[in-house]
């Protein structure tokens, strides 16, 4: 059983390909192999900045024979017929063998594939993977038509077995392959033969390249921490940041430095963010004081002077990026402090955010409108809100911010503590783009979240008035992530609002400036009849009966908005959807949920799906959802050949079953408790109640023929099936429940 | 294997000695283009000569134009006026990175106690229409080079693929050197008569170019510059490409693509002056793409560019 060793030695491969490219030559090698019909041990796979390596351990040397039948033509079928056939099959009269089907005789050629060893698989398979390899982006270089992720130089594929290895000969657009291989580019210069894994991997840490990506971090992590611990400091964990430098060496040395006096001042983030961003340096701090006062870097070689003129490079270009840091945040507070955060807004006006949808600052604008009509949802003072969604986004012209995106919000707060400014204000600076990512904190103080909605609604409203929604894959506004933040601020903060009010105010302030006849006046009036009445049908249909004439904007508007408001609502739903499907709750105990009115607070949408899902989840429950579908299809059914509606009402002078008798009783238990339960909005109260019914129901349907006789009779028990009805329809609509 | 080399002086001796390097490792030392460019990059020698099959190696000194980083000659690294080394091989020669780190070691590196690292850089110009592979090189964590496979020139796919390799020399000399000040940088021999600083040379024009980059430049005279550019581009290229004179086939690539060159930099001028919106921005890239990409059409109708009639 051979053991395959493969190198694919190129310049310099980016860190962040190199894990996912050590795993697709392992998987696609390998998948390779077994289709080709050989099996292996076990397989692993390497990765440095300049070679992909895999080893396939225990490697079958054959292919097993394998004996093919194809099926030809009958054995009276024309000559010629019979020809073509040994010609496709590529076989000789003599390998014909007739078998009888089905009252007909008929010839089959009987094709052997012989085994082939394993060598020829593997070169076939290698060539393969080399030429279809899945780099993010490759080139192609001097002058061949071969694609790498750059230049590929060497290739080693070589078969190991006890009594020696050889090359498995391979020649892709010219690189042959080979056994030899080179250590590190300058502590070890030259090239050297390999027999197999093992002499590979100690062959190259005898030449200052350690082969693996973990081992590498490893030792990165440890000489880091040790080296911190002794001056009573500790790294700063990034992961990423790990893997990248990793990536970025064969012979890790790891080097810590001092951060010039003149930077301790700035904010421990900006140096972290400058120190990583640009020089890949690790943070290291005082446990004592929080401060960043030191950084790591990783150098790619031992030195005579042990790293004393790397590290002296590394801190003198550290020093000049820490001035610019240092020159931006000082004007930054200059600013900050004499003229306020306004004054960055105002700037804003001169930056678009979209062309549709107008500047920052009219973004703004809008955000602050909203964010002061939901403050009291919230319980955010409102003028609070207004002013902390004013300068939230002030820091987007800052200087900082311009030169490290990701800052912003968090210099946001700095300038706005800078600029005396309350501390809820800054706090919601820094939170209000909150939360990112499904699992990214959500901001709890009432300004913050009252920003936080703002913004977000203000985002979706505004694509969905341009027409601009998510499709497929595509989100370039990152939509369903602001919808889930919507979400989430609303369900983890336990807030009931109407949703349809704010989507409807905001539409009605986006699309009052893309529609031409729409004026001041209208868009100003939609939004105190919305603010009033609560949607915007209400607030339309009032104005229009207020006025005499001149609703041409307002029509514009009715045109426009509640379509739009309607779709929004949905996509909301579809995101709720998902993000209960994540929690366990089931999609058609959601459908069922949204079907109820007020399904625009999230909130008491969420409280009824729970509720019902918690009740199905009990075998009561499940049995009272069949109970009721068997009552609603005899009703309907009854209902519609009847041409009636049977919600009359029925009467227990009429009931002649006991089982009868007691589902009248029950059913008036229930009701007295579900009504106070409703009103409470305590669903599971109410659906516990409901699942109590389950036992009278199975036992009415047991004992009781519903279309009776009689008719006075029927129609009392359709009456009764409809109390059933309108019974457990009060949570959610169970006809949507599956199963 | 590290020769014992002499640490270079001066900011000149520098250049000199890439020079030298380069032309012993067989390129055509060129002169500057005696056009105002951005980047290295928009020498014909470089641009144009990346494109079609004939082999090519050239190495020269670019002055280089960037009006938005004008400083007034007072920031330690920003210049709107500065000099980059470009060096373009086609076809890109396999031993191409230790050629370059050779002509590190030729100005006075020393790899055995430096850090020398190639960190992942695609390098795009969309002005241009151009992309290609390849990296920043740091030498402690500075970033010295930029180290580019050309992939794709003028809306060409290069065939044979260049490499090309460009050294910021004001930032590579002042590491070289351990000066914190471009100013401060000796440009001559400090021991010559008459020792000149880079400040010497450069601190008035750096002040002189600021002030009218930002502030003085006329934009409507610009602008008018910008469309002229482009018409005499389209015009130059629209002609037959037999010559009506001589009788010879006479395609002006060149000519045209000195139009472009033009046309760039007004732009980048316009762009100091702010009048250019974020949206008006892309549509001026757009308009200078169009027409690199017409020269780059033209170029490989020529001779040079490997048009085999």
């Amino acid at each position: 059983m051979p053991d395959l060793l493969i190198e694919l030695f190129s310049e310099e491969i980016p860190a962040r390909m190199q894990a996912k490219a050590a795993d697709d030559l392992k998987s696609r090698v390998t998948n390779g192999l077994v289709e080709a019909g050989l099996t292996y041990a076990g397989a692993a796979a390497y990765a440095t900045p300049r070679r992909l390596a895999l080893r396939v351990d225990g490697l079958t040397e054959r292919s097993p024979d394998v004996t093919e039948e194809r099926k030809g033509p009958r054995t009276d079928a024309p000559e010629q017929a019979i020809e073509g056939f040994l010609r496709g099959a590529g076989v000789t009269r003599d390998q014909l063998i007739e078998r009888d089907e089905k009252k007909v005789r008929v010839f089959y050629a009987v094709i052997e594939k012989p085994g082939r060893p394993a060598a020829e698989i593997v070169a076939e398979v290698l060539e393969d993977t080399i030429r279809n390899f899945p780099w993010p982006k490759s080139m192609r270089w001097g002058a061949g038509s071969l694609r790498w992720v750059r230049p590929l130089h060497r290739i080693i594929c070589l078969l190991t077995r006890e009594d020696g290895s050889e090359v498995v000969p391979l020649d892709v657009d010219g690189i042959v392959s080979g056994r030899i291989t080179e250590g590190h580019r300058f502590m070890a210069p030259g090239a050297f033969d390999v027999t197999g894994f093992d002499d590979y991997e100690a062959k190259l840490k005898r030449a200052h390249v350690v082969l693996d990506a973990a081992e590498r971090a490893e030792a990165i992590w440890q000489d880091a921490t040790n080296q911190a611990f002794a001056s009573g400091l500790e790294v700063v964990e990034d992961k990423g940041l790990l893997a990248e430098v990793a990536g970025l060496v064969e012979w890790p040395v790891v080097l810590m430095g001092q951060i010039g006096e003149d930077f301790l001042g700035l904010p421990p983030e900006v140096l972290q963010t400058s120190m990583k961003e640009h020089q890949k340096f690790f943070s290291v701090k005082n446990p004592k004081t929080g401060r960043i006062e030191r950084f790591i870097t990783v150098a790619n070689r031992e030195t005579a002077d042990h790293g004393a003129t790397i590290l002296a490079g590394n801190q003198k270009v550290l020093s000049a990026r820490l001035s610019d840091a240092k020159f931006f945040w000082e004007n930054d507070l200059r600013v900050a402090k004499n003229k306020g955060l306004t004054a960055w807004t105002d700037s804003l006006s001169n930056v678009t955010f979209h062309n549709k949808l107008g500047s920052q600052r009219d973004r703004i604008e809008r955000i602050a409108a909203l964010a002061r009509e939901l403050a009291p949802m919230v319980g955010a003072d409102a003028d609070l809100a207004a002013q902390a969604a004013r300068v939230a986004k002030a820091d987007l012209a800052s200087e900082m911010v311009y030169e490290f995106p990701e800052l912003q919000g968090l210099m946001g707060r700095y300038y706005s503590d800078a600029a005396g400014l309350p501390p809820e204000v800054g706090a919601a600076c820094q939170e209000h783009y909150s939360p990112l990512g499904p699992s990214d904190d959500v901001p709890s103080t009432p300004v913050s979240v009252a920003v936080a909605l703002a913004d977000k609604i203000d985002t979706l409203t505004g694509f969905w008035a341009i027409d601009e929604k998510p499709t497929g894959s595509k989100d370039p506004f990152a939509l369903r992530r602001a919808a889930l933040g919507v979400i989430r601020l609303v369900l983890e903060n336990g807030l009931s609002l109407p949703l349809d009010q704010f989507i409807d105010l905001q539409l009605v302030r986006h699309k009052g400036h893309l529609i031409d006849e729409v004026s001041e006046t209208d868009v100003d009036d939609l939004i105190r009849e919305i603010a009033a009445h609560g949607v915007f049908g209400a607030a339309y249909r009032t104005l229009k009966a207020q006025r005499d004439g001149a609703t041409d904007g307002l029509d514009a508007m009715n045109g426009a908005v509640p379509d739009k408001s309607v779709d929004l609502l949905s996509f909301f739903h579809d995101r709720l959807k998902v993000y209960l499907r994540d929690q366990g709750v089931r999609h058609d105990v959601i459908d069922a949920c949204i079907s109820m009115p007020g399904n625009d607070d999230l909130a008491l949408l969420v409280k009824r799906a729970k509720a019902l899902q918690t009740v199905l989840d009990t075998e009561d429950g499940e049995n009272l959802v069949q109970g009721f579908k068997r009552a609603n299809n005899i009703l309907t059914q009854a209902e519609e050949k009847d041409g009636v509606e049977y919600s009359f009402g029925a009467d227990p002078k009429f009931a002649e079953d006991p089982a009868e008798k007691a589902l009248f009783d029950a059913l008036a238990q229930a009701e007295a408790k579900i009504a106070p339960a409703m009103t409470e909005q305590d669903f599971s109260a109410a659906m516990a109640a409901m699942a109590d019914l389950r036992g009278p129901v199975d036992a009415f349907f047991e004992a009781v023929q519903v279309n009776a006789d009689s008719e006075v009779l029927r129609r009392n028990r359709l009456n009764l099936l409809s109390t059933i009805r309108s019974t457990c329809l009060q949570v959610a609509d169970l006809t949507r429940i599956e199963g | 294997m590290d020769q014992t080399i002499t640490k270079p002086r001066s900011f000149q001796e520098i250049i000199l000695r890439l020079q030298s390097y380069w032309a012993s490792k067989g390129c055509a030392v060129m002169q500057p283009y005696d056009m105002e460019v951005g980047a290295g990059t928009f020498h014909p020698a470089t641009t144009l000569r990346s494109l079609g099959s004939k082999p090519w190696a050239a190495a020269y000194v670019q002055p280089s134009r960037r009006p938005t980083d004008g400083r007034y000659g007072e920031n330690p690294n920003r210049l709107q006026h500065y000099y980059q080394y470009q060096v373009l091989i086609k076809p890109s020669p396999p031993d191409l990175q230790e050629l370059y780190l050779g002509s590190l070691r030729a100005i006075g590196i020393d790899m055995a106690l430096h850090d020398i690292r190639f960190v992942e850089d695609d390098w795009e110009s969309p002005t241009l229409g151009a992309w290609g592979l390849g990296w920043e090189v740091w030498c402690d964590g500075m970033e010295v080079s930029q180290f580019t496979y050309f992939q794709q020139v003028g809306g060409h796919d290069c065939h044979p693929v260049s490499g090309e390799l460009t050294y910021g020399l004001e930032r590579l000399a002042m590491y070289v050197l351990g000066v914190d000040h471009v100013m401060d940088m000796p440009y001559n021999d400090p021991d010559a008569p008459i020792a000149l600083s880079y400040g010497d040379v450069f601190r008035q024009t750096e002040q002189e170019y600021s002030r009218w980059n930002f502030d003085v430049a006329d934009t409507d005279v610009l602008l008018r510059h910008f469309e002229e550019a482009e018409a005499e581009c389209a015009r130059i290229l629209d002609q037959d490409a037999d010559d009506p004179k001589t009788g010879k086939r006479i395609i002006m690539a060149h000519p045209a693509y000195d139009q472009c060159i033009k046309a760039s930099h007004i732009f980048n001028l316009l762009d100091a002056r702010g009048v250019i919106s974020v949206t008006e921005r892309q549509s001026y890239i757009g308009r200078v793409r169009a027409l690199a990409k017409r020269c780059a059409d033209a170029f490989v109708m020529t001779d040079a560019g490997g048009y085999a009639a």
